[in-house]
C-alpha cells in the first residue's frame, strides 16, 4: 500500500532482523532513532541505534531524505547545462564539483585547457576546500560543545565567499569552470583579494588549532574515540581526510595529478590513530597546505587565455557575432543543441575536501549524455560509520558523525 | 607495474571470460562475462601484480533501446601500483542478476543498493538488498532509461481534495 503525504511507515522487528544483533530481538538492548531531523546529523541523516546501555552495538544508517534524481536529470541536458546541477550536489564544496565534472568532459572531448585556467582553478578548488573545512571545523566543534570557534570559522569564511562572488557573482552555487576553462577571466582586484586572505589565514588557523588541541574537554572527546584501522578504511572504499586520519596516504592531487598540481609542492598530512582527533588534526593541517598551493600557483599565475580557443566547446567571442555570419550560427546551434562528444564512456575523479570526487560519463554520440553518476565521496564514507561507531558511547557518536564530514546533498543526491 | 601488464595477466588466466578490452581516452575496460566477474575480481585484489584493492566506484548504465540493455561498471583502483581499471559486464533485460561483490570490497554493499534501488538489476548473495534512496514502497527503477522524469506532476496547491482528485493511487 501506498503511503500518503503526513503518515509515517511502521517497521517490524522482523523487517529489522538482519540488521541488528539477535539480542535485540529478545528485547536485550534498546533500539533508539536518531533523526532525521536531529541538529547534529548535518542535514537529514537518520540512524538506528541499537544501545546496551550507553553503549552502541550496531548503527543502521537510513538516507534518502534528500534525493532529487540529480542523475536522472542530467540525461535530459546538455553538457553545459548539466554544471549548475553539480553545484547542487556536495553544496559547501560546489568548485571542487564543477572541476570533476568539466574535467571528465575536457577528458571526453580530448580539449586542452590552458595554464592559466588551470591554476585559477586550483587556486578556486584550494580555497573551498579551506572554505569547506572552516564549515566543518565550525560544526564539528560545535556538536562537542565548543561555541566560539563556530563564529570565527564562519567569520573567515565570508572572506572565501566574498572572493567567489568577485569572479563569479554567486557566493555558493558559482558555475564558475566552463569545459575548457572558465566562464570569464578573473576580474581586477582578485589577487589582492587572495593575498590578503593568504596574510591573514595562517595566525587564524593557528587560533583555531589553539582554542581546540590543548582543550581537555575537547582531547576527552575526540582521542581514541571512533577509532577505523587503515585495512578497514581501505575496505569499505573511504577516501579524503578521513582515509589518511588512519594514516593511509592517498590523495588524488599526488597520486593521479589533474589540473597542473603536479607543479606544486605540498605535503599530505598523516595521521597515526584513525580517530576523531586524528582526523580533525589532518583537517588543520590540510588548510595550511591549501594556502601553501595557492601561493605558489598566485605567484606564478601565467597570462594567457581563460578559456581554450576550439570551437567545439566554447562559444564564439561576442564581438565576432556583430560581423561573422557564420559565428553567429554557431553561436546559436552551440547554446541551443549543445555539442556532441564521441561515444564512449570516461571517469574522472578529484580530490573534494571530503574525498574521491568522481565523474562517470557514458556518452552515445549525441549532445546529451546517456548516464552520468557521480562518485560521492559523502556516500561511501557515511558507510564506515557503523565501523567506527562500534563499541562507542551513544555521546560519542555526534563526534563521529561530525569527524567524516559528510553532506547530505551528497549522500543523497 | 603497467595496466598493459594487468591485462596480460588477465587474458592468460581467464582467456575466453574476458570477452574485450577497450582503451579509450586512456582508460582501459575490461568487459567479462558474468560468470566469471567474481573470480576475476578476486584475481585483480589478490594477485600481486594486479592488487586492485581499492573498489572507487560501481555504477550501472542503461542501453536502451540497445541490446544487451544494461551493464555495470566497476571502478577499481590500486593503491599500490597507483593504477585505475574498469570492468564491465553486460546484463540482458530479461534477466537483470549479477553476483555481488561485497564479499570482496565490502564497500560494495550501498553502492549495489543503490543500483538496485534505481536500475532494478538484483545482486545475487548480497547481505542487505533493500532500497537506499527511494522509499520502500515506491514503484519502478527512476534511471531505466524508458522511466518518465516527471512522473507525478507538482501540486501547487493546499487544497487536498484538489491535490487527492488527481493522485491515482487516491482513486483507487
Amino acid at each position: 500500500m501506498a503511503i500518503r503525504e503526513g503518515e509515517v511507515q511502521e517497521f517490524t522487528l522482523e523487517q529489522l532482523k538482519h540488521l541488528v544483533s539477535e539480542r535485540a530481538l529478545r528485547g536485550e538492548t534498546i533500539l533508539l532513532n536518531m533523526g532525521p531531523q536531529h541538529p547534529s546529523t548535518h542535514g537529514v541523516l537518520r540512524l538506528l541505534v541499537e544501545l546496551d546501555g550507553e553503549t552502541i552495538v550496531s548503527v543502521v544508517p537510513d538516507i534518502g531524505y534528500l534525493h532529487t534524481g540529480i542523475e536522472k536529470h542530467c540525461e535530459s541536458k546538455t553538457y553545459t547545462k548539466i554544471i549548475p546541477l553539480t553545484d547542487r550536489i556536495d553544496y559547501l564544496s560546489p568548485m571542487s564539483n564543477n572541476l570533476a565534472y568539466v574535467m571528465a568532459v575536457e577528458k571526453l572531448m580530448g580539449v586542452e585547457v590552458p595554464l592559466r585556467a588551470q591554476y585559477i582553478r586550483v587556486i578556486l578548488t584550494e580555497l573551498q576546500r579551506i572554505a569547506s573545512h572552516l564549515v566543518w571545523l565550525g560544526t564539528h566543534a560545535l556538536d562537542i560543545a565548543a561555541m566560539s570557534v563556530f563564529l570565527y570559522c564562519f567569520r573567515e569564511r565570508e572572506m572565501i565567499l566574498d572572493i567567489f562572488e568577485m569572479v563569479s557573482g554567486q557566493r555558493m552555487m558559482v558555475s564558475y569552470f566552463r569545459v575548457g576553462g572558465l566562464w570569464r577571466d578573473v576580474p581586477e582586484g582578485f589577487e589582492d583579494a587572495v593575498r590578503a586572505f593568504l596574510k591573514l589565514m595562517p595566525s587564524r588557523i593557528n587560533e583555531y588549532e589553539r582554542l581546540l588541541k590543548r582543550n581537555p574537554l575537547w582531547l576527552q572527546r575526540t582521542k581514541g574515540v571512533g577509532v577505523i584501522s587503515p585495512e578497514d578504511a581501505i575496505a569499505w572504499g573511504v577516501t579524503g581526510p578521513s582515509l589518511r586520519g588512519s594514516g593511509v596516504n592517498y590523495d588524488v592531487r599526488k597520486a593521479q595529478p589533474y589540473s597542473s598540481y603536479d607543479h606544486f609542492e605540498f605535503d599530505v598530512p598523516l595521521g597515526e590513530n584513525g580517530d576523531v582527533y586524528d582526523r580533525f588534526m589532518v583537517r588543520i593541517e590540510e588548510m595550511r597546505q591549501s594556502l601553501r598551493i595557492i601561493d605558489q600557483a598566485l605567484r606564478r599565475l601565467p597570462k594567457g587565455p581563460y578559456i581554450t580557443p576550439d570551437r567545439k566547446v566554447t562559444p564564439p567571442p561576442k564581438e565576432e557575432l556583430a560581423w561573422s555570419m557564420e559565428a553567429l550560427i554557431h553561436h546559436f546551434k552551440f547554446w541551443t543543441e549543445g555539442f556532441s562528444p564521441p561515444p564512449g564512456e570516461v571517469y574522472h575523479a578529484v580530490e573534494s575536501p571530503r574525498g574521491e570526487f568522481g565523474v562517470y560519463i557514458n556518452s552515445d554520440g549525441s549532445p546529451k549524455p546517456r548516464r552520468v553518476h557521480f562518485r560521492a565521496p559523502s556516500f561511501v564514507n557515511l558507510q564506515a560509520l557503523p565501523i567506527m561507531a562500534k563499541g562507542c558511547l551513544v555521546a560519542d557518536l555526534v563526534a563521529i558523525i561530525g569527524s567524516i564530514d559528510i553532506v547530505l546533498g551528497e549522500v543523497d543526491r | 607495474m603497467s595496466i598493459q601488464e594487468v591485462v596480460e595477466a588477465v587474458r592468460t588466466r581467464f582467456g575466453e571470460a574476458l570477452q574485450e578490452v577497450i582503451e579509450f581516452r586512456g582508460e582501459t575496460t575490461l568487459v567479462v562475462r558474468r560468470e566469471s566477474l567474481v573470480d576475476l575480481c578476486r584475481f585483480l585484489r589478490d594477485d600481486p601484480a594486479c592488487r586492485f584493492n581499492f573498489l572507487s566506484d560501481l555504477c550501472a548504465v542503461d542501453y536502451w533501446p540497445e541490446r544487451p540493455r544494461f551493464a555495470v561498471n566497476y571502478h577499481l583502483y590500486s593503491l599500490p601500483h597507483n593504477l585505475r581499471l574498469r570492468v564491465k559486464v553486460f546484463l540482458e533485460e530479461e534477466d537483470p542478476v549479477v553476483p555481488t561483490v561485497t564479499g570482496i570490497w565490502p564497500t560494495a554493499n550501498w553502492h549495489e543498493r543503490e543500483v538496485y534501488d534505481l536500475f532494478g538489476i538484483r545482486f545475487e548473495g548480497h547481505p542487505d538488498l533493500r532500497r537506499i534512496l527511494l522509499p520502500e514502497d515506491w514503484e519502478g527503477h527512476p534511471l531505466r532509461r524508458d522511466h518518465p522524469l516527471v512522473v507525478e506532476p507538482v501540486q501547487f496547491s493546499f487544497n487536498w481534495r484538489e491535490i487527492d482528485s488527481r493522485k491515482p493511487y487516491v482513486r483507487e
